[in-house]
């Protein structure tokens, strides 16, 4: 029994020829093909085209800046589970720069990066997470280099900036009210380039390896407003969510230990954020698909949307006013009491005066001017 | 002096209070107020839907006592009302209202319209803007001392012949008697049945009573003419009369607003409260058949319903005693389709009748009144206001129908047991 | 701005400012109406002002009488139709619920989402039923001025976007809250200066009137 031969040996150099290399069955290979094709929503047809493309794929130089974050991204990455071929697509982009994960340091590593680039100009993929800091440069540095200028440096011959995580995305934690660092996102700083947000605090590694094959087998994604790619922000977390019957119903857990929780009810009422998240995690899951936040008891935080930080409590209903209202109702009742009573009292007094001006009414001024 | 569009908005100022403030405020346009009044569903015309007839002191309250108003006026969103405006709502708040009160039965937010439109009539008589029919009788109850010129010698010319056909004396100011009675010179003039009737029943039911040669009518120009000054004045008159003769009560005769005049409105035009009691004749009589001093024998066999009078039943509180009193002499008493204090106007009653302007919608507006006594095939019909009597007549006339109209209080003292 | 970042604003600030205009508002509204006064009956009372008061305030509830109901049918009708389906959709939906315990501290269980939704669906044709009517009937059309158009729009759009976001139609669920809560908002602030204003007052109209009308014996 010979082993069936692929169609097509994996170009030299490509992504293809790394994984066998690395000793990825083609069976496994194969798999993951269709994993990916198929949490892009892409037709069983497309498999076959993926498999070609990332064998035929070079193997992209990435450089990895890492600014305003917290190592969770990386570490989603990379100690999310065992190794598996997503950890290993990964592995087989030729990272050329990652300070947390490279074994240089210092000058050689920056050494390094500018290598890269100049070697692969205009070709290199900008991964960056984190958000950058304007209010100070200085709040930020890498080597000496604020984040700023390293990332506009970088981004100059990027072919497209993978902004992973929501700091990198929408400014994320660091730019929470009231955003001490000033910090902001890759696309508020960079506008000429083609960005993709693979947001999520942090994302799902799959998602990130995804977004990664995609771009590597057919290019840019499809992105939606918030230039997140659709095929794995399409999905609404409370479409999705598997409590939503409960939802429906009107069953809702009312603290986190009641009987409601314990059935499974629906966590609206403790602070769910699903209906206004986009993400994959009610679909995809976490932890090699075992399960997702809400499938934990706890509801969605909606990480992967702008600003979730600044959205009132995680255990606010999302129905419910940021702001606090006691505050406003007491002055803005304080003010309507003070111009009420003044505009009342105006209204007394011209009452007042209307009776002192009043001219007894007789029979003979029951006529106007002209007939008297 | 002369009226003039400032004494209008001053009047109208006077009379704004947190009610009306109230009222405004919560009319949503939603048009009930228009399928309860006989002006708009006789006519099909929206313009007299009640509250566009008060449109004017609507205006006159947003621009001078709401905030949001007086910002309005200033940057020129609200216009201020003229004299032409008011001109042109004395065919809504005069002609087509009778103050009759049942749009304010059915408005679901509250609102007491006819309360608004007698506060409006203020301003427009103040400001010379009311129509001279009214503006004349005002004038005739104030210089001569009844709105049809009726004079003393007149009600003393009926009372002789009431005290021939009767045998019994009509008393003039007796001093503390239990009863003042008021005349409407409608009954002076067309209904001198009323007096023969007050004398035989207060006779049988041993009760004193007496007239006052200082004033003798009830009626009270100043209530429809919308004039708290000339209101004023009338209802004095019957204050001092019944303070000087020291009388238990005043009877209000049958006619509805000189009721509400005196009644309700007397002791806040006079701005005390009065030391008499008032009644209507109506409750009066009723009182008296509680107590078996009224002593009636024989029934009416005909088919017969009663007329409501607004003033009496719905703005009045008087609902039940005429109905009392129609069962103790009508053995076949029928009700209208809508009655009691949902009744319908009689189409003249609050100054209509005393506007000639108002003639021919008044015809129409009895339309009403006509559908609902085609419905019921009555062989006649009873009522407790001489000014509906006389619009009931007219109406039946003018829609050719052949119905006898009565008062309550004569055909009770018809059925009197007769003194042997 | 991002879909997040509109509901971000319209749950904040906006509905910060919007409450405080609508508290300012309502409560200007109601001095203005109080402090104007009113003048003490002299009249000898035949009823108990008080009783026809309160008694009032609830009667108007209903039509009238049989016959005022026939006449009027269609506006009382579906006036009850868009009423009641308003405070369904508006006090027992459980998110409303939410937010009303959150800022005034009590609640009450809601009904199940398809409920609500139905009597929402229902409001809404109702709501175009009245429009209609009021372009259409006589009387209305004669009555109604820009106010009341204004009115009937910023009622409509909260129970319109309101579907929408619970159907997921046409835009983004977080674009679609926020222009429902964004409607509220605007809802609130015209609120106090519109006839709006009788969802409060005519508690007020209809004790006035009761209690005249108690006052001299009449059930009003």
């Amino acid at each position: 029994m010979s082993t069936r031969k692929p169609s097509s040996s994996p170009a030299p150099g490509s992504v293809g020829e790394y994984l066998r290399a690395q000793g990825i069955s083609r069976r496994g290979f194969l798999k993951f093909c269709t994993a990916t094709a198929s949490m892009m929503a892409l037709s069983p047809a497309f498999v076959p085209r993926l498999v070609e493309a990332l064998e035929k794929a070079p193997r992209p130089s990435v450089i990895w800046l890492s600014f305003q974050e917290c190592t969770g991204c990386t570490e989603s990455l990379t100690r999310s589970h065992a190794p598996t071929v997503e950890g290993l697509i990964f592995d087989a982009i030729s990272l050329d720069y990652h300070h947390t994960l490279q074994a240089a340091s210092g000058e050689a590593a920056e050494l390094a990066r500018e290598e890269a680039m100049k070697e692969n100009w205009g070709k290199y993929v900008l991964v960056v997470d984190g958000s950058i800091p304007l209010g100070n440069p200085g709040f930020s540095t890498i080597a000496g280099i604020s984040n700023v200028d390293m990332l506009m440096d970088t981004a100059k011959g990027a072919a497209a900036i993978v902004s992973v995580g929501t700091c990198a995305a929408y400014g994320g934690l660091p730019q929470a009210d009231p955003n001490p660092t000033g910090a902001v996102s890759v696309q508020d700083l960079i506008k000429d380039k083609p960005i993709i947000n693979v947001p999520g605090c942090p994302p799902i590694p799959v998602v990130i390896t995804g977004v990664l094959a995609h771009f590597l087998a057919f290019g840019l994604p499809e992105l939606d407003e918030l230039n997140r790619p659709k095929v794995f922000y399409g999905q609404n977390i409370h479409d999705r969510c598997y409590r939503r019957p409960f939802y429906e119903r009107g069953q809702f857990a009312e603290t986190f230990d009641d009987e409601g929780a314990k059935k499974g009810w629906c966590l609206y009422k403790l602070g769910c954020k699903g209906p206004t998240t986009y993400n994959a995690c009610a679909t995809t899951k976490w932890n090699q698909g075992a399960s997702f936040p809400i499938e934990s008891g706890h509801g969605c935080l909606g990480c992967s949307e702008p600003r979730f930080w600044d959205g009132g409590s995680f255990y606010k209903a999302l129905s419910v006013p940021t702001g606090d209202l006691g505050q406003t109702a007491g002055y803005a009742l304080a003010a309507g009491g003070a111009v009420g009573i003044a505009a009342g009292l105006l209204a007394r007094q011209k009452k007042a005066q209307a009776v002192k001006d009043h001219e007894t009414v007789t029979v003979n001024d029951l006529h106007k001017g002209e007939h008297s | 002096m002369s009226a003039t569009l400032e004494r209008g908005i001053n009047a109208f100022k006077e009379h704004l209070d947190a009610p009306i403030a109230s009222f405004f405020s919560s009319c949503v346009h939603c048009g009930l107020c228009a399928d309860a009044c006989l002006f708009y569903t006789e006519t099909g015309d929206p313009q007299y839907t009640p509250i566009h007839k008060l449109e004017p002191l609507r205006r006159v309250w947003e621009q001078e006592y709401t905030l949001w108003g007086l910002f309005k006026k200033a940057i020129g969103l609200a216009r201020p009302l003229t004299d032409k405006d008011l001109e042109d709502w004395v065919p809504l708040l005069y002609n087509s209202c009778t103050l009759c009160g049942r749009c304010s039965m059915v408005c679901p937010v509250g609102n007491d319209l006819v309360y608004m439109i007698r506060k409006a009539r203020e301003g427009m008589s103040a400001s010379g803007n009311a129509p001279e029919g009214v503006k004349g009788a005002a004038k005739r109850t104030i210089e001569i001392g009844s709105p049809m010129g009726v004079r003393l010698p007149a009600l003393k010319a009926q009372a002789k012949h009431v005290e021939k056909d009767t045998g019994l004396s009509v008393p003039f100011d007796q001093e503390g008697v239990e009863y003042l009675v008021m005349m409407s010179s409608m009954e002076i003039m067309n209904y001198p049945e009323y007096l023969e009737a007050i004398v035989r029943i207060f006779h049988q039911a041993g009760k004193s009573w007496t007239l006052s040669s200082e004033a003798f009518e009830a009626t009270n120009a100043g209530i429809q003419i919308g004039s708290s000054d000339i209101a004023r004045d009338i209802v004095s008159r019957i204050v001092t009369a019944a303070e000087k003769l020291k009388v238990k009560t005043v009877i209000s005769p049958e006619c509805g607003h000189a009721y509400t005049a005196l009644r309700w409105e007397g002791a806040n035009l006079i701005k005390r409260p009065f030391t008499f009691q008032v009644q209507h004749i109506i409750e009066v009589l009723d009182e008296l058949r509680e107590q078996g001093l009224l002593k009636t024998e024989g029934m009416e066999e005909e088919k017969l319903t009663f007329h409501d009078p607004c003033q009496l039943v719905r703005r009045g509180g008087v609902i039940q005693q005429p109905r009392n009193l129609m069962n103790l002499v009508a053995s076949h008493f029928v009700e209208m389709n809508d009655s009691g204090k949902m009744n319908w106007c009689c189409g003249a009653g609050g100054g209509v009748s005393a506007n000639e302007d108002a003639d021919e919608i008044k015809m129409k507006a009895f339309n009403r009144k006509k559908e609902q006594l085609e419905e019921l095939k009555v062989d006649g019909l009873v009522t407790a206001c001489a000014n509906c009597r006389i619009q009931l007549e007219e109406g039946m006339e003018e829609y050719e129908m052949e119905l006898p109209v009565y008062g309550l209080t004569e055909m009770l003292a018809e059925h009197l047991v007769k003194d042997k | 701005m991002s879909g997040a970042e509109f509901l971000l604003w319209v749950r904040g600030p906006a509905f910060d400012m919007a409450m405080a205009i609508f508290l300012f508002g309502l409560l200007l509204r109601f001095l203005e109406i109080f402090l104007l006064g009113r003048k003490t009956d002299l009249s000898v009372a035949r009823g108990n002002a008080m009783a026809g008061g309160v008694r009032t305030m609830f009667t108007r509830f209903l039509p009238a009488d049989k016959n005022s109901f026939q006449r009027s049918a269609f506006t009382i009708v579906a006036g009850y139709v868009f009423h009641i389906g308003l405070l369904v959709a508006l006090f027992l939906f459980v998110p409303h619920i939410e937010l009303i315990k959150a800022t005034v501290g009590i609640g009450w269980p809601g009904l199940p989402t398809p409920i609500v939704d139905f009597f929402t669906a229902m409001t809404l044709i109702a709501l175009i039923a009245v429009l209609f009517h009021r372009l259409t009937h006589p009387v209305l059309k004669f009555l109604s001025t820009g106010e009341d158009y204004l009115v009937w729009a910023v009622t409509f759009i909260p129970l319109l976007t309101g579907y929408m976001a619970y159907h997921h139609l046409f835009f983004e669920y977080a674009w679609l809250l926020g222009m429902h809560i964004l409607s509220v908002e605007i809802l609130l602030i015209v609120f106090p200066f519109t006839k709006l204003m009788h969802t409060f007052t005519l508690f007020l109209s209809r004790w006035y009137q009761g209690a005249m009308a108690g006052h001299k014996g009449v059930q009003s």
